[in-house]
């Protein structure tokens, strides 16, 4: 405790030196939690958006489906296990069809992925209400992107070309219901849905699909009759991944800011160390071991850090929760990146996070402080009072 | 037909309601006897218009398919600011088998393609890798153009997926057309109907639409400059014109053609695409 009160006797009279150390090791700091707060907040709504709009709970996929190989879809279809009908009639699990077609918005020739859903369902946030109809008139609901890329708004009509169950063309002019709003692209780019009722009169593949989504009620947790079983660690792979690769990323941009910060630590220990000789042999001559005094000079070096924590909380925490409330805006064009990417990020602070942060500054700090220091206690105590460390 | 009349004959013979009762049953029985008459025309026309549906069709088929054909061409894909052309020898045997290898421009020099039953698989000489292709590829346009794989591929007669109907003749580019209807008489034709302008002389559509399900028309082949190959007349130009699409369509032109000629099976194998 003597040692601990002595240390930090010592930094605060150190005068400027000692602020400007503690300064810069806690913007680090803010800086640190900022930016682990940016990728908490992105990658927690990246997940909570996918699993709201596009894989619910988990998903039971026909054992011919690919989600990465799209060729895979004409033959990545039937009808689901008699086991899993049950689940389908009380709405735990509703089943989407996919087929690829092609539209003609303008003249143009346009590839799309066309997904056949329940209007029923409410297990996706898709407003598939607006795809009920009693006319003979076709609606079809796209997201904003689609309706950007084919220049198509609520109300359009556009000639849509299909094959049936047997390859056979067909084509049929329809409508867009509604162009709904969401961050996640994988529901949006590329792709029209259409009530799975009407896909099976177009097709002929009635009573099939492509896969099922199930809700939170849904028992299901295997593999039934060859269809799989996907999990959420399975169907978030992706945003995991991009976490693995963020993480990468934020490790180089903290070792650059680390760096920068502790190198003044170790310059100012440095210097201590040149400017305090005498002291350092006083120390030993009033029965410090040389030791002990590393110990001292580390226990300083390690007291710009906590005094660098502190000084963030005063000014970090008003300035961190300010951020969390106005959000990070992005550019438009990252809105096209998919991966539930929005208009704007808001961070999200996580205790293990911030401690994290705390524990690896004052780690790196005590580590840095140290390796000047230790040459303290390999001295020889005469030369120590005469102030010749070498 | 014997019986149909038969029977007709039959009914009329039956003593009707008004004739027992008396007045104007000679004139009704005149009204019958014309109509049965009519009907028996009809149906006998309409035999014999089927007859010469089937066989006209047997006829297009005659001259438009074969047992194999080796086939340069070149393809010129007209698009909205500028036109693409292409050429390739290509090597087919009924709808099963086909190896093509483009010869130009530059940067298609030397891609070849073979297709084996309903698998694909693909030669880029620039990156000196072969890829295999789903058969579902066929259903792509082919560089770009109105035509797909399968539609280049199918070789398919016309009279093993159709049934023909002659609807009525027209006059199409100066010659004299039957119009003939085709419908889909097996479940995987990829079009559910056809409309034919039919050449009388040569026996060779010079038009053909191709409709969905639905009825709406998808594609337009226009087929000209007709030429005699090999004892039969084949078109040696024909543009492919997606009709829900905008622009010209593409032109495929034959510079040369020969059919029934026995094409080695190494052509078809993986080993010939690095060649």
């Amino acid at each position: 405790m003597l040692l601990l009160r002595t240390a930090f006797k010592n930094i605060l009279g150190g005068g400027k030196r000692t602020w400007l150390n503690v300064t810069v090791l806690s913007f680090t700091f803010v800086i640190m939690v900022a930016y682990n707060g940016i990728l908490d907040g992105f990658l927690e709504e990246a997940r909570r958006e996918t699993q709201r709009w596009e894989t619910g709970a988990g998903q039971i996929q026909h054992p011919e489906y690919d989600r990465y190989d799209m060729f895979t879809l004409q033959d990545a279809h039937g009808v689901a296990p008699l086991s899993l009908q049950t689940y389908l009639a009380d709405k735990s699990m509703t089943p989407i069809l996919i087929l690829q077609a092609a539209i003609y918005p303008q003249g143009r020739f346009q590839n799309i992925l066309l997904k056949g859903i329940d209007a029923g369902q409410n297990i996706l946030e898709l407003p598939t209400a607006k795809l009920r109809h009693t006319g003979t008139e076709i609606p079809v609901i796209i997201g904003q992107r689609m309706a950007g890329l084919a220049d198509l708004k609520e109300g359009d009509r556009v000639m849509l070309r299909w094959r049936d169950k047997q390859g056979v063309f067909d084509a049929q002019e329809i409508v867009i219901a509604a162009v709904f709003k969401t961050k996640t692209t994988t529901v949006d780019a590329g792709q029209m849905w259409i009530n799975i009722t009407d896909l099976y009169a177009m097709t002929g593949m009635q009573d099939e699909a492509t896969y099922l989504v199930k809700s939170e009620n849904c028992p299901v947790v295997s593999d039934i009759d060859n269809w799989s079983y996907k999990d959420l660690k399975y169907l978030l792979a992706d945003i995991d991944l991009m976490a693995k690769s963020n993480q990468t990323e934020s490790f180089i941009i903290f070792a650059i800011l680390l760096a920068i910060a502790l190198l003044a630590v170790f310059d100012t220990q440095m210097l201590s160390i040149f400017r305090r000789q005498k002291e350092i042999g006083t120390y030993v001559a009033l029965g410090m071991t040389p030791k002990r005094v590393s110990g001292l000079f580390t226990l300083e070096g390690t007291s710009y850090s906590i005094l660098a924590v502190l000084m963030a909380a005063v000014w970090g925490t008003p300035l961190l929760y300010l951020f969390a409330q106005t959000g990070m805006k992005m550019p438009e064009v990252y809105a096209d990146m998919g991966m539930g990417m929005s208009d704007a990020i808001y961070p999200a602070y996580h205790v293990s996070s911030i401690m994290t942060s705390i524990i690896v500054i004052v780690v790196l700090s005590a580590i840095i402080s140290y390796l000047p220091a230790r040459r303290i206690a390999k001295q020889n105590i005469v030369f120590a009072l005469k102030g010749k460390i070498n | 037909m014997k019986q149909t009349c038969l029977i007709n004959t039959q009914e009329h013979e039956k003593p009707t309601l008004p004739s027992l009762c008396g007045e104007g049953s000679g004139e009704r029985s005149l009204q019958m006897r014309a109509i049965i008459i009519s009907m028996f025309c009809i149906v006998c026309t309409t035999g014999l218009f089927a007859q010469d549906a089937n066989k006209l069709l047997a006829d297009i088929d005659k001259n438009m398919s074969a047992s194999s054909r080796i086939v340069e061409s070149t393809m010129v894909v007209h698009g909205k600011r500028n036109d693409r052309t292409m050429s390739s020898k290509s090597y087919s045997i009924g709808m099963s088998k086909s190896f093509s290898e483009y010869l130009s421009p530059a940067r298609e020099k030397g891609t070849k393609m073979l297709k084996l039953n309903r698998e694909m698989w693909m030669y880029s000489p620039s990156t000196d890798r072969t890829i295999m292709i789903s058969g579902h590829m066929l259903r792509q346009s082919v560089m770009g153009s109105d035509l797909s794989y399968e539609d280049m591929m199918d070789d398919r007669k016309l009279s093993e997926i159709y049934t023909p109907k002659v609807v009525g003749e027209e006059t199409y580019e100066g010659q004299k057309c039957y119009l003939l209807e085709l419908t889909a008489k097996v479940e995987d034709a990829a079009y559910h109907s056809q409309k034919l302008w039919v050449d009388a002389e040569k026996t060779i559509p010079l038009k053909q639409e191709l409709y969905a399900k639905s009825g709406q028309l998808l594609k337009r082949i226009t087929l000209s400059d007709i030429k005699k190959v090999q004892n039969r007349w084949y078109p040696m130009k024909m543009n492919y014109k997606d009709m829900l699409k905008d622009g010209k369509g593409t032109d495929l032109i034959i510079t040369h053609i020969e059919f029934d000629k026995p094409i080695p099976d190494y052509i078809f194998s993986k080993a010939s695409l690095k060649q």
